[in-house]
């Protein structure tokens, strides 16, 4: 590609129709793609300011959950002068099918992007059938 | 003057209500940005100095490039994305490209002792205040 295109801003969605807390604060939904290939489906969330210690990837009744939790200490001592985005913690869930083995499902997190890999189970991966 | 936030119940809903109070305000003057809009930026003072903080994430230390003159901050990179062959792409919500955003700040810095810190997809700049630009204080006679 000769020349790239320019990244757009994207505003933070709040978490609809989110369960009720005890707290008043804000959730917003991780930008996220999903991807398949021949051996898993894969989902990569974008996730700011969260690291290995403040995220919780959970399966649960056949459903993926993840969450990040935003470390606020580091404001503690700014006061805020001019600001285009808010911050909160993430959270966003999937709905998964029978195809994924949930055993063998791994996460990994790098400079706020998250990448869950969800293997497919055996049976649902593509065969070959060879010709006699 | 700062942010406080140490009710723990509260603490995420004060700093998101602080922050709204500021979404957009003046303190930038009509030169919000000299150009471009991504990656977006907030801006703080810790005493005299600013601490600017924008989100990149998935763009990693190595496609960002950081430069500073008297009053502008200029930060541009590559955010990248590559799924590889034979993927079947069910959802995309991710956005890729190269960025070049330029701020100008209303007030002169000192470019020499501008500090830059990312983690996880977070870029902090600490930008001290230039020594011209410092307020001095006046002894009443």
């Amino acid at each position: 590609m000769a020349t790239q295109q320019e990244v757009q801003v994207q505003q933070k969605r709040e978490v609809e129709n989110d369960r009720e807390s005890t707290v008043p604060a804000r959730r917003y939904v991780p930008v996220t793609d999903i991807f398949e290939t021949d051996q898993a489906l894969t989902v990569v969330l974008e996730m700011p300011g969260i690291d290995k210690g403040s995220v919780d990837v959970r399966v649960e009744n056949d459903i993926l959950s993840i969450e990040g939790q935003v470390d606020l200490s580091k404001y503690r001592a700014l006061a805020p002068l001019y600001i285009e985005y808010n911050v909160g913690n993430y959270a966003r869930s999937f709905q998964l099918s029978s195809k994924i083995d949930q055993d063998r499902i791994t996460a990994e997190l790098k400079d706020g992007v998250m990448t869950v890999t969800l293997p497919k189970a055996e049976k649902a991966k593509p065969r070959r059938i060879n010709v006699s | 003057m700062s942010l406080n936030l140490h009710d723990p119940f509260d603490a995420l809903f004060t700093l998101q209500r602080a922050l709204d109070a500021r979404r957009g305000s003046e303190w930038m003057g009509r030169g919000t940005a000299a150009s471009g809009s991504y990656p977006p930026v907030n801006i703080f003072q810790q005493g005299d100095d600013f601490i600017a903080v924008l989100e990149v994430p998935g763009v990693g230390k190595d496609n960002l490039s950081i430069e500073a003159k008297e009053n502008t901050i200029r930060i541009s990179g590559r955010k990248a994305i590559d799924y590889g062959e034979d993927t079947s792409v069910h959802r995309r919500e991710r956005l890729s490209g190269v960025f070049d955003r330029t701020i100008a700040l209303p007030i002169d810095i000192n470019p020499e002792s501008v500090r830059a810190e990312y983690h996880d997809g977070v870029l902090a700049l600490f930008i001290p205040r230039a020594e011209h630009e410092k307020p001095r204080t006046i002894k009443i006679g």
